[in-house]
């Protein structure tokens, strides 16, 4: 007996929308058995988890803060690998979009008695440039001297975070800051306003906002527009973009303008909107997050919003039964993870079907 | 009496697809140890057919037997536990692999180690059995397409093959080639192999097989014997109509004063380029191209043709030489430049190169045309003229799609190159390079991209047609250039042309002068 997969001839809708769910349900079940060795109940686990991250005003408001730099990464990297140039840099663009937000207020233009939020403007374009730069570096290589961007990106990454580490430890640290290594705070000076307070939003910021824009705009981007139809067709099909006369080199370098600057507003709303310094907790990861969420999302972009909600929803739940469950924090990330793994794996079963073959004797 | 059982017979077979009957209640009987051609136009069902026997589609009805014991079909997988393998118009190879790799490729043994050279060994002596030439240690990107076919052939047979299905097999060789396989399935069948061959080509059926069955939009038409039918018998059968086999270029004639007065529109000097594996594909061409003129380039594949097209239309480097095009300079411009000077180009592999097959028929449409005005203003795309010229398109060139937003590929091999020629005739101007436009497709479409490339010269184009089909080219070119290893040979008017001088030009001898 042989149990071989076998390639779906026409993907069923059904399956489609089954698969997920099954999925879910299995990482639920697979993460129970774990929570119940580890002398937890599971059903009073997941509800605290569930509650954590969408139970409460209180749990909304953090999963959705949780959610902005992830929507915005993700649009970042959705973009790029829509032309299939694969940038896992987001998270060294968030970064460097982090560092020139906090240097706007505090060195480039402190003490000038410039209006909050003109101020704000001015840190959101310098996160926007930032990030974009720190974007075209891997481009150019790749446009120019076709360097791969995989290798080019990823290894940005740690160069942007170990800058940021050494600014905030060395010579941007806060001299009044009784040692704690970070850099002074701009709160007073420019803050990202916050959600109305009738919407009952917390700490949600104006980030999201902006993320609800770019998302928009991306989508019109890639739906209306010359440009957004050139990297269409260089995604589905590099050969024939070149045949068509399509500038690729020329595109790369615009699509991570985009996707870099992208990166940088995440690293701008991060904080301007929340930390308001830099300091430790800047760069989370949440660029590499960002990775996943397209792929889930099929870097649809008003689909990345959803799925960043409920990727932040798993990450604030997570957190939430550390402290309600008394669990160890290793526990959240193994339901995390299990989760995860059963959606994304379970994605084969939409193309393929399993089969049960049964061998008859021998021929 | 004790005659055996035939090798597969198939009976009222049924496969449906979302609007459409592909196979409608389907006969087919092939005797063992023969050679049977299935003859029928694109759509009529021939891969579909083949797709159920080789275990890719399920039927909705019917029954299969194979050598008298009735099987089910459930997956490729049993379909090589019986012996059937089917070798697929579009190869389904690794190129970063070698030969041998991808022969072994998918198969349970070895389980551990491997054994590559025992393998190897196992492949050359199959190889050399049935004269299938190939290096098992060379890389599939190293191969020419003909060697491709010959990997998938081999794959087939070291997995034990008896009963062979050959999806178009010819469809991508030169003649040459194509009767090597020809002599190679004779010698397969010899040795008590079966082999089915899909096709469209009468020529094949008369030469190759000793049975053939007609296919007509899914359903069976006919069941004849080869020796006891005819070509012209056998394409009334699968046209289901009397057809013309070579178009009269007197159809489309052109004054002789207007072309004489006229400057060529493309004008190649000296030319060179490197191959793919950077050797020397074009070694000094020098030809011109005419208003009202099809200059036909003939040759074998793989002695530069490729190249050639690659160079005039920006997409390859030239080494040295130069390039007009409509008498300015374009040598080492990018591809944009070229197409914006009016150059249309109908690409040797349309599904790779000059059709994005995941995405719509309307964005395919206007892929040389979205960046002018009218079709995008102020960067955005203009919906509503898009909508209207592709329509247009659709319309006038006869795509049969159920609408501009279907996916590419769900089209017809023969609509696929309608919706390619469309746009390259619409968005083009005066000046076209047409590398193998027919290769593949049926006699009605071949018959009408013929037509079409015809028309345009008759409006004044100048078109560079490469073709390996040497009677195409003798029937719609003016003048014929034959290539042999990145050179020229000669230049014969087609008129005047005869097809053994071709022939000695394209095997690299250069024939007696015949006064001039």
């Amino acid at each position: 007996m042989e149990i071989v997969f076998e390639r779906r001839l026409e993907p069923s809708r059904l399956i489609a929308v089954l698969v997920p769910i099954i999925s879910v349900v299995l990482a639920l079940v697979v993460g129970g058995i774990l929570l119940l060795a580890a002398g937890a109940d599971p059903i009073q686990t997941y509800r605290a988890m569930f509650d954590g991250a969408f139970g409460t005003p209180y749990a909304r408001s953090e999963t959705m803060v949780k959610a902005i730099p992830l929507m915005l990464a993700s649009l970042a990297v959705s973009i790029a690998f829509r032309m299939r140039f694969w940038n896992i840099g987001a998270e060294g663009q968030l970064v460097m979009g982090a560092i020139a937000t906090a240097w706007v207020p505090l060195f480039l233009l402190h003490d000038r008695g410039i209006p909050a939020h003109t101020l704000l403007l001015l840190m959101g374009l310098a996160a926007f440039v930032a990030g974009a730069l720190w974007g075209l570096i891997p481009a150019s290589l790749k446009a120019f001297l076709r360097v791969n961007e995989i290798i080019t990106t990823l290894m940005l990454n740690y160069v942007a975070i170990l800058l940021l580490d050494y600014l905030y430890t060395g010579p941007w640290k806060d001299k009044e800051g009784y040692g704690f290594p970070g850099t002074a705070s701009f709160k007073e000076l420019a803050a990202l306003p916050r959600l109305p307070e009738w919407l009952n939003a917390g700490r949600v910021h104006m980030g999201l906002i902006i993320a609800l824009v770019a998302a928009l705009l991306i989508w019109l981007l890639l739906l209306r527009t010359k440009w957004g139809y050139e990297i269409r067709v260089t995604g589905e099909n590099p050969e024939a973009a070149r045949y068509a006369g399509i500038n690729l080199a020329r595109n790369f370098l615009l699509v991570m303008v985009v996707s870099g600057g992208l990166a940088g507003l995440a690293g701008y709303g991060q904080v301007a909107g929340i930390a308001f310094r830099l300091q430790k907790g800047i760069a989370v990861g949440d660029g590499f997050t960002a990775i996943i969420i397209a792929w889930l999302a099929k870097l649809h972009p008003l689909g990345v919003l959803l799925v960043a909600i409920l990727m932040a929803g798993l990450s604030t739940g997570g957190d939430q039964i550390t402290i309600t469950m008394g669990l160890p924090a290793a526990m959240a990330r193994v339901v995390q993870g299990a989760i995860l793994f059963f959606v994304l794996g379970g994605d084969i079963f939409v193309r393929y079907r399993l089969r049960v073959i049964r061998t008859t004797g021998k021929t | 009496m004790n005659a055996l059982p035939p090798a597969v017979e198939m009976r009222g077979i049924v496969k449906r697809f979302p609007g459409v009957v592909a196979n409608d209640h389907v006969d087919l009987t092939v005797q063992a140890g023969q050679i049977h051609a299935l003859l029928g136009e694109n759509g009529a069902g021939k891969s579909t057919l083949m797709n159920v026997l080789a275990g890719l589609y399920r039927p909705d009805a019917g029954e299969i037997r194979i050598h008298g014991q009735p099987v089910e079909i459930r997956s490729p997988r049993d379909a090589t536990r019986l012996g059937i393998g089917m070798v697929h118009q579009h190869f389904m190879l690794v190129q970063p692999q070698t030969v041998a790799e991808n022969i072994i490729l998918g198969l349970s043994r070895p389980r551990f180690r491997l054994d590559m050279r025992t393998i190897e060994a196992q492949i050359r002596e199959l190889s050399a059995r049935y004269g299938l030439e190939v290096d098992p240690t060379a890389y599939i990107w190293q191969l020419s397409v003909g060697e491709q076919q010959r990997v998938e052939i081999l794959k087939m047979l070291y997995r034990g093959a008896d009963i062979l299905i050959l999806d178009e097999p010819t469809a991508v060789l030169t003649p040459q080639e194509s009767e090597e396989l020809g002599r190679t399935l004779r010698h397969m069948v010899q040795e008590g192999r079966t082999i089915i061959f899909i096709t469209h080509k009468l020529d094949e059926v008369m030469a190759f097989s000793d049975r053939v069955t007609v296919l007509r939009r899914g359903q069976k038409v006919a069941d004849l014997v080869t020796a006891e039918t005819s070509k012209r018998e056998l394409a009334r059968q699968m046209v289901g109509r009397e057809v013309v086999f070579y178009i009269d270029r007197s159809e489309y004639p052109v004054q002789d004063e207007v072309k004489a007065k006229a400057r060529p529109l493309l004008v190649v000097e000296n030319l060179s380029a490197l191959s793919d594996k950077g050797l020397p594909a074009l070694r000094g061409i020098s030809f011109e191209v005419y208003p009202y003129e099809i200059l036909g380039i003939a040759g074998v594949a793989g002695n530069g043709q490729r190249e050639l097209a690659e160079v005039i239309t920006g997409l390859r480097p030239a080494t040295g030489g130069r390039i007009l095009l409509c008498e300015r300079d374009a040598t080492n411009k990018p591809p944009r430049h070229a197409i914006d000077l009016g150059l249309s180009h109908i690409p040797e592999d349309r599904m790779h190169t000059g059709l994005i097959a995941s995405m719509t028929v309307c964005d395919n449409l206007i892929l040389k045309e979205y960046r002018r005005p009218l079709l995008s203003r102020l960067g955005f795309l203009v919906q509503r003229a898009i909508a209207l010229f592709s329509d247009r398109l659709i319309r006038e060139f006869e795509i049969a799609t159920p609408s501009r937003d279907t996916q590419l590929k769900s089209l017809s091999g023969g609509n696929l190159q309608r919706a390619l020629l469309a746009r390259e005739i619409a968005s083009g101007g005066n000046l076209m390079v047409a590398v193998h436009p027919t290769r593949g497709l049926d006699i009605g479409a071949t018959e009408w991209v013929q037509r079409k490339l015809l028309e345009q010269r008759q409006k004044g184009a100048a078109i560079l047609l490469i073709s390996e089909d040497l009677d195409e080219l003798l029937a719609v070119s003016d003048r014929i250039a034959v290539m042999y290893e990145g050179k020229i040979m000669g230049i014969v008017p087609a008129q005047e042309a005869h097809v053994e001088e071709i022939g000695l030009m394209m095997a690299g001898v250069i024939p007696e002068r015949r006064g001039v």
